[in-house]
């Protein structure tokens, strides 16, 4: 383990963060309060993180539906993101873009994506204007094992290699697209990345409920990228969705006992809480510590979203253009 | 001013702005042509030549020939977009927009809106459109209502070279994604253009290239001279038309045609797109509704009929308005009474 104690409470603390954000919203979603459609992303934690602790607001990331995890891990406001969930004109996207649109181009956040399986062309040209200026940055889309299904997916794989963009792709295998299994939607099976292999691409795989085995992949792709001249590449983590496709869907396609089960072994929390604790590390109140800390700061953001100014009717004509 | 036919404004407008600046990046379908064959880089230059030399000018950073993948086309220009560059991407069609549009409408053109006004997307999406050359159904569609309709984004559809020169330019140097529209049957259509690097036309502001005072025809794009040939013939037997050249179908330019109409009571709006929620009636609505008091007969839309494009030539010549047909339109609304 070659993490610095500083940057492994700060690896927790921001899986955690999404953790306890995605817990709320699940609770709070409920109430009736929150509008519009929400997919949650507990479970696939280690996989932001893994992810984005390696990245400089320069490099850009693209995300999904399911995309707060990725969006907290790169960098976004907690605060203004519950403002954007709730609607409020305060938030992120002044209330324009919600759950599936939460975007910060200053952060190098390029946008959720309410469209499976568009993120991964628009990162293809970012990773060209990477390549272009030549600094060593690189792009990211994240897919899950439903996008890995669209055409979109397959022309922006050949497109980066053709291009040799600096893009990556990262598939998060979460074994389900919506309610379907990927032993039915994904026709070879267990394996999203052999399809970028056979698109020219160089590929990894790893644990994605195991943050170092995220964190230790993503440290050689990054480099590979980083490297002019390599061209893109791709990984594909293993996961788990905690969660429905959507908040209120009633998940009867899981198997008894299956919640459950990932909730106990398959836990990127619990996972990392062990490695850390049984290697020396860290200790428990440590973490404990962290832990009372992030749930006082959800609290917070909920508090200030509640009290947020609302958008008015004048909002729904602003920023379609910039001069028209 | 010197001479220059239509496709050549394209790209020595491109050109221009590519020595300009450097973040302007072009890319497309055998935008270069002849990659990976032994005839060798710039072995074609275009379909259109409309990229004829960029690669050898500006490079294979600034000019990327790509797979024929038309959502990974404007996928990456949105993302070019975002990531500070000036993309222009060719659709070598525009009826393979079919392919690509998520990547138009629900990514480009909504992510200022999405994001709260936090970016800007400046992209061009230069496309080759209309009828003229016996290509049938499927590369022959004008499609700008279909994209006039659509939030966020501009439509541009020149009608001259030195239009292509002037709202080309402004097209590339503006923060908001941009359709712009070429009509593959003017490529070739030769006009006297501007050589100043910095003409300009800004959107939203239409052309008056007849002036009358009887009846006023809006049309833009191929049909925009066949207007034209009418009111000249027309002008012979006293009858005066204001021919309207939109230039820019979002922004429109109400206020022109408006105008016109306050004087001449009778509008005749000609459009190459099929006519059912058309662009010609959108413009025969907003005058029904802003200048009702002024007109002296009903106005009239004239489109293509309800029907793919044709392939033989007999069939796309009936397809097609007409100048005997935009002839007809006009004698019926002065007829009116």
């Amino acid at each position: 383990m070659q993490l610095s104690r500083e940057a492994l409470l700060r690896a927790y603390r921001q899986m955690k963060v999404i953790r306890e954000f995605e817990e709320r919203l699940h609770t709070d979603i409920q109430t009736g309060e929150i509008a519009g459609f929400t997919h949650l992303y507990c479970g696939q934690e280690a996989v932001a993180v893994g992810v984005c602790e390696h990245l400089s607001v320069e490099d850009k990331i693209v995300s999904t539906h399911r995309g707060h995890g990725h969006c907290l891990a790169k960098g976004c406001d907690v605060n203004g993101m519950m403002k954007e969930i709730w609607g409020s004109r305060e938030g992120l996207c002044k209330g324009k873009g919600g759950s599936m649109h939460i975007a910060d181009i200053d952060k190098g956040m390029l946008g959720a994506n309410g469209i499976v399986g568009a993120g991964s062309p628009i990162a293809v040209g970012a990773g060209i204007a990477c390549k272009i200026d030549g600094k060593g940055h690189v792009a990211i889309t994240f897919s899950g094992d439903g996008a890995c299904n669209q055409g979109t997916t397959f022309e922006a794989m050949n497109m980066a290699v053709v291009t040799k963009a600096a893009t990556i792709f990262v598939f998060e295998n979460n074994h389900y697209s919506e309610h379907t299994g990927f032993e039915y939607a994904v026709g070879t099976q267990r394996d999203i990345a052999s399809r970028a292999e056979a698109f020219g691409m160089k590929v990894w795989r790893g644990d994605g409920t195991d943050f170092f085995s995220v964190f230790e992949t993503m440290r050689e792709v990054l480099e590979y990228v980083r490297t002019p001249g390599n061209g893109p590449a791709a990984v594909e983590f293993d996961t788990e969705r905690f969660f429905g496709h959507f908040e209120g869907d009633p998940q009867r396609y899981r198997g008894p006992g299956e919640l459950d089960r990932i909730r106990e072994f398959r836990d990127c929390l619990k996972n990392f809480r062990k490695s850390v604790t049984d290697a020396g590390v860290l200790d428990h109140a440590d973490l404990d510590a962290l832990d009372a800390e992030v749930l006082e700061a959800i609290e917070e953001s909920v508090r200030q979203a509640k009290a947020a100014d609302r958008p008015t009717a004048e909002d729904v004509l602003t920023d379609v253009y910039i001069s028209y | 001013m010197p001479k220059m036919m239509y496709r050549n404004a394209v790209v020595t407008t491109i050109a221009e702005e590519m020595a300009r600046d450097e973040n302007v990046v072009c890319l497309g379908e055998d935008i270069v042509g002849g990659m990976g064959t032994p005839g060798g880089p710039e072995a074609i230059g275009g379909i259109w030549s409309t990229s004829t030399g960029l690669f050898g000018k500006f490079g294979a950073d600034r000019v990327i020939d790509t797979p024929i993948s038309e959502s990974a086309i404007m996928g990456a220009a949105a993302g070019l977009a975002l990531s500070g560059k000036r993309p222009i991407a060719e659709l070598m069609f525009a009826d393979f927009i079919g392919v690509s549009l998520d990547q138009i409408w629900n990514q480009l053109a909504k992510f200022r809106y999405m994001f709260g006004g936090k970016t800007k997307c400046p992209a061009v999406i230069r496309m080759a459109y209309g009828a003229g050359y016996n290509a049938a159904a499927q590369h022959s569609q004008a499609v700008h209502q279909i994209l006039t309709g659509m939030p966020g984004l501009k439509v541009v559809m020149p009608s001259t070279p030195a239009d292509v020169k002037g709202l080309l330019r402004t097209a590339i140097r503006d923060d908001d994604p941009v359709i712009f529209l070429e009509h593959k049957a003017l490529y070739g259509m030769s006009g006297e253009v501007p050589d100043d690097p910095e003409f300009m036309i800004p959107f939203g502001h239409a052309r008056l290239s007849r002036a009358g005072q009887d009846v006023t025809i809006v049309s833009t794009g191929l049909l925009l001279g066949f207007c034209e040939a009418v009111a000249d013939r027309l002008a012979a037997e006293g009858i005066g038309c204001d021919v309207i050249d939109l230039r820019t179908t979002s922004p429109l330019d109400e206020e022109t045609i408006l105008d016109s109409v306050e004087v001449t009571g009778r509008l005749i709006v000609v459009d190459e797109a099929p006519p059912r929620c058309s662009l010609a009636g959108d413009i025969c609505a907003l005058v029904a509704e802003k200048a009702f008091a002024a007109l002296k007969a009903p106005p009239l839309a004239v489109n293509p009929p309800h029907t793919p494009v044709p392939f033989a030539r007999e069939l796309e010549s009936a397809y097609l308005p007409s100048v005997d047909k935009i002839e007809a339109a006009v004698r019926k609304v002065l007829a009116y009474r």
